[in-house]
C-alpha cells in the first residue's frame, strides 16, 4: 500500500511569493515534574566509576592527495634522421638512403651478416629445431624410474583372545574398504582346546587395538564373506557344517542359521555370494563332497545340491571333498571347485541332469587346492594354489597347467590375483612369507618375497584397489600391508602382453597334448597288432587289481635290492664293532620286515 | 666507381638470395640510428620492426656483456607462434629477416 499525501494548489497560486506572518509563541505541551515517579528510582551509593590513568590518544584518518600516474609507450616512428633532414620529405630520405648504400663499410658489413643470416634461414628450412621429439617416450621414461617393488606393514591386528586361533579367512568390506572381516577357527582336527572362543571379528583398519564388532556363531567360522550388494550382511560357514548369516545392524548373534540336518557334514570351507536379482543367494562347499545352494531368507534347507562325484552318479561315498570354490559374476552359469584330492572340477549350473553338471576336471596338483581364482582380466585363465606350487591354467587345456612356479620349500596355503594388474598375483606360505609374483617381470622367482611373521600364513585377500592386502596367520594375527605403486598401477601394454603370454603358453600345452595323444594312439595300434583277439579296447588298460599287484611286486623287488645293498654296507662298517651286534641287527631285520627298513632310512 | 657498383650489386644479389629462401617474409636493414636503409616490407611495418628490434638488441647485447664482458652478441632469434624473427647485429647496422619456419 502506498502512502500518499495529496495536496492541492490552485494554478493561479503557483509562483506566488510566500506570505509569512508573525505570530506569538504558543505553548503546546507542558510536562510538569511528577514527584511520585521518583519512587521508581533509588539512590545509588556508592557509585563505581572507572578511571584510567593513561595517555589520551585519538585516532585520525588521513588520505593523501592522489598521485596520478599513467602508463604510456613511446612509438618511435621514424629513426634518428639527421637534424637537417625532414623525414616527411620522400626525396630527401631516398637520397640519404642511397648515400648509405654506397658506403663501403655498409656493404662489407651487410655481406658479413647476410652470410650468417642465410645460414640460419637455411637451417630453419632444414629442420624444425623446436619440434617435440620423443613425445611418446616421455611417459615411459617417467614410469621407468620406478622404485624397487616393496611392501610395508601398515597395521597388525591380533586375536584378543588368550587362546590363539588361526585366521582362516578374510573379507574386505565392499564399500570403501575400511573394514576387514576375519574368521577365526582352529582347523587342526580335534586339537581345538576346550576354552577356545568361537568368535570372529570385524576390524576397522584404523583401530588395531579393539575389533569394531564381534560375531558370535555357534561353532567357529571357517569362512566369511560380505554381501557385495549389501554391506551390512555377512555370511559365514562354520566348522560344524552350518551356514549362518549376520546383519551387522542387528547385532552379534547370527540372524539365521541353517538347520543341522540339511547342512554340510564337514567344515564349510568356502561360501560365495551369487549374482541374483534378490541378492540373497549363496553357495557353499565342504569336504563332505557336496556343493549346496542356499537362499538366506530360507535357511531351513538348501534349494539345490550337487555331489562332487567324478563318476557322475551322485554317490556321496565316491565324492571328492571340496576345499575351495570359484565363481565369477561375469560367467554366472559356470563355477569351479577345488578339491582335497588335487583336482579342479569345472561345473555348469544350468545343466539339466545332475550328471551333466560336472563338465570337466583339471588334474595336476598333489594336494588340496587351497585357492582357486580366475584372472579378473582374462577369465579363461585361472590360478590354483596347492601343495608346494601355484599354477596357472587355461580352461581349454585339461591335462596340465600352462604355467607353474617352482616347487617351494614350504606349502603354499593361499593366493589371489591382483585386481588391478593382470600379471600380478600373491601367495602365502607355511613359513610365514608373502610372495608377490609378476609374471611379466620374472617367472622363476617371486618379484617380491616378504617375511611377514614366524608362523604360517593361512589366508590372504587383496583390496579392490590392489594396493592394500591383508593376510592372516596361524596364531590369529592379521597383517595389513601396502604394496608399492609399481605393483598396483597398470603398466603400458600390460594387458596385451599378458594375453600374449597366456596364449603362447596355451598353444605350447596344446601342442604337447596333441603330441601325447599321437603317441598314445601309436602305442595302442602297436599293441593291437601284437595281440590278435577281440575286445581290442581293453588292451592298453590293465584292470586295477593287476596294476596294483604289479606295482606291489615292483615295489618289493626294489626294496629287497635296496635292503641287500644297505646290509652289505653296514656289515663292512660294523666289522670293527663286533660280531654279536651284527647278528642281533640281522635278526631284527628279518623279523620286522619293511617297516624297520623305512625307519632305518630315516635315521640314516 | 665500378668497384662500388659491383659491391652494391653484390649486396643486392645477397639480399635477393635471402629473399628467395623458403618461408622468408621480409628483410630489413637498419642503421645504428634506427633508420631503415632497405626494406622489402611496407613502411609502417618497417618502422615498427626497426624501432622495436633496436631496443631488444640493445637489451640482449647488454645482458650478454653483463654476464661476461669478453662476450658479445652474435645473433638473435625470436621464435613466435607465427614466424621467426632473426636479427644479425653489427656495430653500425643490423639485418632483420622474418621467416615462417617450415613445419
Amino acid at each position: 500500500m502506498e502512502i500518499v499525501y495529496v495536496y492541492t494548489k490552485k494554478r493561479s497560486e503557483f509562483g506566488r511569493q510566500c506570505n509569512f506572518s508573525d505570530r506569538p509563541a504558543e505553548l503546546h505541551v507542558d510536562i510538569l515534574p511528577d514527584i511520585s515517579l521518583a519512587a521508581n528510582f533509588t539512590v545509588r551509593d556508592p557509585c563505581n566509576v572507572t578511571v584510567q590513568c593513561a595517555e589520551e590518544m585519538s585516532e585520525h584518518e588521513v588520505n593523501t592527495e592522489r598521485f596520478e600516474s599513467e602508463s604510456r609507450g613511446i612509438n618511435h616512428v621514424e629513426g634518428g634522421w639527421p637534424k637537417d633532414l625532414n623525414p616527411e620529405d620522400m626525396e630527401v630520405t631516398i637520397r640519404y638512403r642511397k648515400k648509405v648504400e654506397k658506403d663501403e663499410h655498409y656493404q662489407n658489413t651487410i655481406m658479413q651478416i647476410a652470410g650468417l643470416m642465410e645460414h640460419c634461414c637455411k637451417q630453419n628450412n632444414a629442420t624444425d629445431i623446436y619440434q617435440e621429439f620423443f613425445e611418446e617416450e616421455d611417459d615411459e621414461v617417467v614410469e621407468e624410474s620406478e622404485e624397487q617393488p616393496s611392501a610395508k606393514t601398515i597395521n597388525v591386528f591380533r586375536d584378543p583372545n588368550e587362546v590363539k586361533r588361526t585366521a582362516t579367512s578374510l573379507c574386505w568390506h565392499p564399500d570403501g574398504n575400511h573394514k576387514l572381516a576375519v574368521a577365526y577357527s582352529s582347523l587342526e582336527f580335534q586339537r581345538a582346546p576346550n576354552d577356545m572362543s568361537f568368535d570372529s571379528y570385524i576390524w576397522d583398519i584404523e583401530n588395531p587395538n579393539k575389533p569394531e564388532m564381534t560375531l558370535k556363531p555357534v561353532s567357529p567360522l571357517v569362512c566369511l564373506e560380505y554381501n557385495p550388494k549389501d554391506s551390512h550382511i555377512l555370511v559365514g560357514g562354520s566348522y560344524n557344517g552350518q551356514i549362518a548369516y549376520w546383519d551387522t545392524r542387528k547385532g552379534s548373534q547370527p540372524a539365521e542359521m541353517s538347520t543341522i540336518e540339511h547342512s554340510h557334514r564337514d567344515p564349510v570351507y568356502k561360501v560365495i555370494w551369487l549374482q541374483s536379482k534378490t541378492g540373497t543367494d549363496i553357495f557353499s562347499a565342504s569336504t563332505d563332497g557336496q556343493v549346496l545352494w542356499w537362499d538366506i531368507r530360507k535357511m531351513s534347507e538348501p534349494f539345490e545340491r550337487l555331489v562332487l562325484d567324478p563318476s557322475k552318479k551322485g554317490n556321496l561315498d565316491n565324492a571328492l571333498g571340496a576345499v575351495s570354490l570359484e565363481f565369477e559374476t561375469t560367467m554366472p552359469t559356470k563355477f569351479m571347485v577345488g578339491t582335497e584330492q588335487g583336482l579342479v572340477v569345472s561345473c555348469n549350473r544350468k545343466a539339466k541332469t545332475p550328471a551333466e553338471k560336472i563338465v570337466c576336471t583339471y588334474s595336476g596338483h598333489h594336494g588340496p587346492i587351497y585357492a582357486l581364482q580366475r584372472n579378473p582380466f582374462f577369465p579363461k585363465n585361472f590360478l590354483t594354489v596347492a601343495d608346494w606350487t601355484a599354477r596357472i591354467w587355461s580352461e581349454d587345456i585339461k591335462e596340465s597347467s600352462i604355467m607353474w612356479t617352482k616347487y617351494h620349500m614350504a606349502h603354499l596355503l593361499d593366493g589371489c590375483w591382483s585386481p588391478v594388474r593382470p600379471s600380478v598375483f600373491f601367495t602365502v606360505k607355511m613359513d610365514g612369507t608373502l610372495d608377490v609374483w609378476d609374471i611379466l617381470f620374472k617367472q622363476n622367482d617371486p618379484t617380491l618375497s616378504l617375511k611377514v611373521c614366524d608362523e604360517a600364513l593361512c589366508s590372504i585377500r587383496v583390496q579392490d584397489n590392489g594396493r592394500f592386502l591383508g593376510c592372516g596367520s596361524q596364531l590369529g594375527t592379521t597383517t595389513l600391508l601396502e604394496v608399492s605403486a609399481g605393483l598396483c598401477t597398470l603398466q603400458k601394454n600390460e594387458k596385451a602382453m599378458v594375453s600374449e603370454m597366456f596364449e603362447r603358453e596355451t598353444k605350447r600345452e596344446k601342442i604337447l597334448e596333441a603330441r601325447h595323444r599321437e603317441m598314445r594312439l601309436k602305442e595302442r595300434s602297436r599293441s593291437e597288432q601284437s595281440r590278435e583277439d577281440e575286445g581290442k579296447e581293453a588292451d592298453g588298460e590293465e584292470s586295477t587289481e593287476e596294476l596294483v599287484a604289479r606295482a606291489e611286486r615292483e615295489f618289493f623287488d626294489i626294496m629287497e635290492a635296496e635292503k641287500k645293498k644297505e646290509w652289505n654296507e653296514e656289515r663292512q662298517r660294523e666289522k670293527e664293532k663286533g660280531v654279536c651286534e651284527e647278528k642281533d641287527f640281522q635278526e631284527e631285520h628279518e623279523t620286522n620286515g619293511v617297516s624297520s627298513f623305512t625307519r632305518r632310512e630315516i635315521s640314516l | 666507381m665500378l668497384d662500388i657498383e659491383c659491391a652494391g650489386a653484390e649486396v643486392e644479389e645477397t639480399i635477393k638470395r635471402i629473399q628467395s629462401q623458403k618461408g622468408v617474409q621480409g628483410i630489413i636493414i637498419v642503421n645504428a640510428e634506427g633508420i631503415p636503409i632497405k626494406s622489402t616490407l611496407d613502411n609502417s611495418s618497417t618502422v615498427q620492426y626497426a624501432g622495436n628490434v633496436h631496443q631488444l638488441l640493445m637489451k640482449a647485447r647488454g645482458m650478454v656483456r653483463d654476464i661476461d664482458p669478453q662476450n658479445d652478441l652474435t645473433f638473435l632469434r625470436v621464435r613466435s607462434k607465427k614466424n621467426e624473427i632473426m636479427i644479425a647485429p653489427d656495430k653500425d647496422y643490423f639485418l632483420i629477416v622474418i621467416q615462417n619456419p617450415t613445419e
